[in-house]
């Protein structure tokens, strides 16, 4: 049988969740369901002088209204869970329901409970709130001002943590020829899956089952930290999220809204369920990104590069989110000095309150914002020294045999091939040409420029010593289990929780391939608590190295079981069983065998099994690696810049990854072409705005510009495969590489297309207005 | 149920203009319903909350396009696909034709309606400006009868029409011209969304023409121009002077700017469509 690993096979999952016969939370109906709508502050900052709730509470249909008070003694707190070490961070506290204070628009002040949806909405308009106005403010450089309005009496200074990392002295930057510095504004962005955020909540008061439908992209993580909220021991509480419809990352936190949910399903003994609406995603699902960066980057005229530091100014919003601290310091700073061999880098880093909606991780969490400086300032750097950029990095790549290779932070990269994918990807590109057509086009007075970034990310989250040394408040290894049943069909139970990723298929093709069974035969359970014993979820691009690799491992231990079994019915000894096409048989006797179904079924009767061996035929793993993995690739984008209108256009997009072994290229392609588009969203569309009062300008897609397929080329996508050598599948890590690569890329690009008109840097998004406006100001017409 | 995003309203269908203009008399702070591409996002935001929707989907007499000997007739209720896409629309009005293929996607096109966009008035929209544009007339009924109004005394300002309280728009009278050549350009940020700023351009056949913009202001702006010159530095001058004048509402370098380029592409078009 032809394996079916590294095969483009479609998604098994699709015909499903494309004909609407998903399962998502807000499909969930349940005899006797209310629905919950939550009040939410239309004041950045403001104290709460009074509630009046009468009005709703007489309304016919609305069965209860809770405020901030109401919740104290019955609702904990919503906790932190990443506290990096050597900080003096400030876990504030974070009431569910704000108690006298609100700190952001969208902060929770009330939770309606009706017989419907609209009738909670309608109930909403008549609860009365005096508030009295502070001042406030969105951006973290102003609330870290001597006279800002502190948001929490335990920050001082509205500082969350201090946190620095690396070494990077003075000394290297003054023997240093060439310094470049530059200030870069990572703007906030708004994460939209497609689904909105919801929960459903069950309560039995007869057992102390609490049952939360949720959309999670870690149902255990949920349950670890609900359970603590609403007093409820863990075994009594279930997450359930089977379909969910997209995350990247806003769906690890653990959010108020859940907690009121299960609260009023407690309260009230009905089930409750609660979906946010997109305007309501908006205000208050976690955002992502948001730093003041101020940077500098050392090498000499050669192009070497020697040193690089930077100081971040990390807006956290007005509450720390679940995993928010770990994103702008572990995630950002450790991977700073990129794929070069750059040996002095430094990051000093402050979180930051201010009364904005939290920040949290989005796709890439930290990687992005880390590689988008670094490619950025290659490209000053280039420009200053006189260096084709791609020659700047090519001299700086890690060379492939100094792998594994210790990074100046400290990490182990563990794999990597930088020159070829750089090479590839030039060639696809036909980059030389391209450079001789440029200068042609520039003196027919068209603005054309190619962008380049080589990056490196910090896949396969990650071994649990380390989660527990960076001050992750969790594991990250994880389980899975493969039952194999009497028929040999076999149903796989993964701590992963794929929401959109496909491991529905690319897991089943590992089970598929080691157990020589078809796809059809293998189905994958994920994101249930109740039948799924313990998993870290879905983020940080460890799915497929960690949880499949515990996946490969659990799925080996079948087949040595199966392998005993099936020398006891052939009656040869174990070590003189193959197993291959499906069939066990003797060495050297291809017809004296069993097929794995014989064996499977055997397994089960337990007539006849070896001794010691028990019954049934099950592979447990609990895989923790032995370290990240390192993905690793170059992108090329080719733009075109009206110079009447500032619009930039898109003509071409070149990506070459190495996630490792690659098990799915249709699935592996689809990943980096949605990172892709997110990326170019960054550099092009997207961007929060909040006004000096803090109310967010940018509250709907009317405002908020996504990108859309139409806007974009055919990519040009390619993959080299240098494997990881420290898991079983050679795997690395494919969801994040796109974001994280091409918003630099596509920067380079346009910045490379103004050169003409000395434009050094404009703030994302490039719009329009902005480029044009950088064209005037760089004054020299083309 | 447990679903409903807008307030609670009341709800007609009436079948005749008549019956509608009725409802229309008759229920305090109602609404016409027709495609209800602004209207219900508006009211799903809880920004429009009317206490009664008449929903005129039902008036067949609404939905007509008819060409006469010296105009083409729309309806109300004609679709922007529709007219993106009308023969005789393409026939007599290619820039019309091509003007409403740039409205939103094809899910809004396929369900707003002419009506909707002229009455919604947004300034940034293609419709209202390319009635300005061609000169047309509109056709309004009320209880006490039918007035019209010129496309160019219609849209009073910002989001504002000529119409009176209990008044509908029922079709729109397109002139025919055997003489004037358009040319349309606009740019949006992003594909599908409203124009940053549009351009409709006229060339007349005694050599004079028109510019008419949208999404620089409150409204469209229509300029005649007694004479539309052919050299490409004196037509420069031309979009310049007229484009300096312009009340802008906000960002007014980058919109002036703007103005004076896709004035000019819509010219490159004008130019085009008379070589073709």
């Amino acid at each position: 049988m032809a394996t079916v690993l590294g095969q483009r096979l479609r998604r098994k999952e699709d015909p499903r969740l494309i004909t609407g016969k998903g399962q998502y939370t807000d499909d969930v109906q349940l005899p006797g369901l209310v629905y919950a709508s939550i009040l939410r502050s239309p004041h950045a900052h403001a104290r709460i002088l009074r509630v009046d709730a009468s009005l709703a509470r007489e309304m016919d249909g609305v069965l209860a209204v809770y405020t901030g008070e109401d919740l104290e003694g019955k609702l904990g707190t919503i906790p932190t869970a990443w506290l990096p070490p050597d900080s003096d961070i400030r876990t504030v506290p974070h009431s569910a329901l704000a108690v006298h204070r609100v700190r952001y628009v969208g902060d929770g002040v009330a939770l309606v409970v009706a017989s419907s949806r609209s009738i909670a909405e309608d109930a909403l308009d008549v609860i009365s709130v005096d508030y009295e106005v502070l001042p406030g403010t969105a951006d973290q450089e102003i609330a870290m001002k001597p006279d800002a309005a502190q948001l929490h009496e335990d920050a001082p200074g509205n500082v969350a943590f201090h946190w620095q990392v690396g070494h990077a002295p003075d000394d290297v930057f003054a023997h240093a020829e060439v310094t470049v510095r530059q200030r870069i504004r990572q703007q906030r962005l708004i994460p939209n899956p497609m689904e909105p955020r919801s929960a459903v909540a069950q309560y039995n008061e007869s057992t102390g089952d609490m049952t939360i439908w949720a959309t999670s992209q870690n149902p255990h993580i949920h349950r670890f930290l609900l359970s603590g909220i609403l007093g409820i021991p863990e075994h009594k509480v279930r997450i359930v999220a089977i379909d969910v419809g997209g995350g990247f990352g806003a769906k690890i936190a653990c959010y108020p809204d859940e907690a009121l949910v299960a609260f009023a399903a407690r309260e009230l003994g009905r089930p409750v369920k609660w979906t946010e609406s997109r305007r309501e995603h908006f205000l208050v699902t976690t955002h992502g990104r948001d730093h003041i960066e101020d940077i500098e980057l050392a090498g000499n005229r050669d192009g070497t590069l020697v040193g690089i530091r930077v100081k971040v100014l990390a807006n956290m919003g007005a509450y720390l989110s679940t995993a928010a601290p770990g994103v702008p310091t572990i995630l950002f700073a450790l991977i700073l000095p990129g794929p070069y061999t750059i040996p002095y880098a430094a990051a000093d880093v402050y979180g930051v309150f201010t009364n904005s909606t939290p920040t949290d991780a989005y796709r890439g969490a930290g990687r992005p914002e880390a590689t988008y400086l670094l490619e950025r300032m290659v490209d000053l750097f280039a420009r200053e020294i006189g260096m084709d950029p791609v020659e700047v990095r090519r001299k700086n790549l890690i060379p492939r045999h100094q792998f594994p290779y210790h990074n100046a932070m400290g990490l182990e990269y563990d794999s990597g091939n930088y020159h070829l994918a750089l090479d590839k990807a030039l060639e696809m590109a036909g980059y030389e040409e391209f450079r001789r057509e440029q200068s042609r086009l520039r003196e027919e007075g068209k603005l054309v420029g190619i962008g380049c970034t080589t990056y490196v990310e910090i896949c396969g989250l990650g071994p649990s010593q380390v989660a527990g040394a960076v001050g992750f408040q969790g594991g990250l290894w994880e389980s899975s289990q493969v039952r194999v049943h009497p028929t040999g069909k076999v149903t796989v139970f993964t701590g992963s929780s794929p929401h959109g990723q496909g491991e529905e298929t690319t897991f089943a093709q590992i089970v598929a391939d080691r157990l020589h069974i078809p796809m059809a035969d293998v189905e994958i359970v994920h994101g249930d608590t109740d039948r799924i014993s313990m998993g870290w979820g879905t983020y940080g691009s460890r799915s497929t190295p960690v949880g499949g690799s515990a996946l490969a491992v659990a799925t080996e231990r079948v087949v040595e079981k199966a392998k005993k079994i099936a020398a006891h019915m052939l009656e040869i000894g174990e070590s003189d069983v193959e197993f291959d096409e499906g069939r066990f048989h003797a060495k050297g006797a291809p017809g004296r065998s069993v097929s794995f179904q014989d064996v499977t079924l055997q397994a089960y009767l337990a007539w006849n099994l070896p001794a010691g061996v028990e019954p049934a035929l099950e592979g447990r793993a609990f895989y923790d690696p032995v370290n990240f993995t390192y993905s690793f690739g170059t992108h090329l984008a080719l733009v075109e810049v009206d110079k009447d209108t500032g619009e930039v256009e898109l003509k071409r997009y070149i990506a070459v990854d190495d996630c490792g072994r690659v098990l799915n290229p249709l699935i592996a392609e689809g990943q980096v072409h949605g990172g892709i588009v997110q990326g170019v969203g960054q550099a092009l569309y997207e961007g929060a705005i909040y006004d000096e009062d803090g109310q967010l300008m940018t509250g709907t897609f009317m405002d908020y510009a996504m990108p859309k397929a139409r806007f974009f080329p055919t990519f040009e996508t390619a993959f080299t495969e240098t494997p990881s050598p420290h898991n079983p599948l050679g795997v690395k890590g494919i969801g994040e590489t796109g974001t994280i690569a091409s918003t630099p890329t596509v920067v380079n690009a346009v910045m490379d297309a103004l050169q003409p008109f000395g434009v050094r840097d404009i703030p994302m998004p490039l719009t329009p207005e902005r480029v044009w406006g950088a064209m005037q100001k760089g004054g020299m017409e083309a | 149920m447990g679903r409903l995003k807008p307030n609670s309203f009341a709800y007609y269908r009436p079948n005749s203009v008549a019956s509608a203009l009725q409802c229309l008399a008759t229920q305090p702070d109602a609404k016409i319903l027709a495609g209800g591409q602004s209207l219900v996002p508006a009211m799903n935001f809880r920004l429009s909350r009317p206490a009664c929707l008449i929903d005129i989907n039902g008036i067949e007499a609404l939905a007509h396009v008819e060409v006469c000997a010296d105009k083409v007739v729309l309806g109300a209720l004609v679709h922007h696909q529709q007219i993106h896409e009308h023969p005789s629309i393409r026939q007599h009005f290619p820039v019309l034709a091509e003007a409403a293929g740039e409205i939103g996607h094809l899910a809004i096109r396929n369900r707003g309606t002419l009506g909707g966009s002229l009455v919604h008035a947004d300034p940034a929209s293609e419709l209202p400006a390319a009635m300005v544009a061609l000169r047309a007339v509109m056709e309004v009924a009320g209880v006490d009868g039918t007035r019209r109004i010129p496309a160019a005394e219609f849209f009073v300002g910002w989001m504002t029409t000529a119409l009176d309280t209990g008044e509908m728009l029922v079709s729109v009278h397109v002139p025919l011209s055997s003489s004037s050549v358009y040319g349309f350009a606009e740019f949006a940020r992003r594909p599908g969304d409203f124009a940053y700023v549009g351009a409709f351009v006229e060339r007349a056949a005694n050599e004079s023409g028109a510019v008419t913009w949208f999404g620089v202001s409150d409204k469209p702006e229509y300029r005649p121009m007694s004479a539309l010159p052919r050299d490409a530095a004196a037509r420069q001058a031309e979009w310049q002077q007229l484009a300096a004048k312009l009340e802008v509402l906000d960002e007014p370098r980058m919109r002036r700017k703007l103005a004076v380029v896709l004035a000019e592409r819509a010219y490159q078009k004008v130019e085009e469509a008379k070589i073709g």
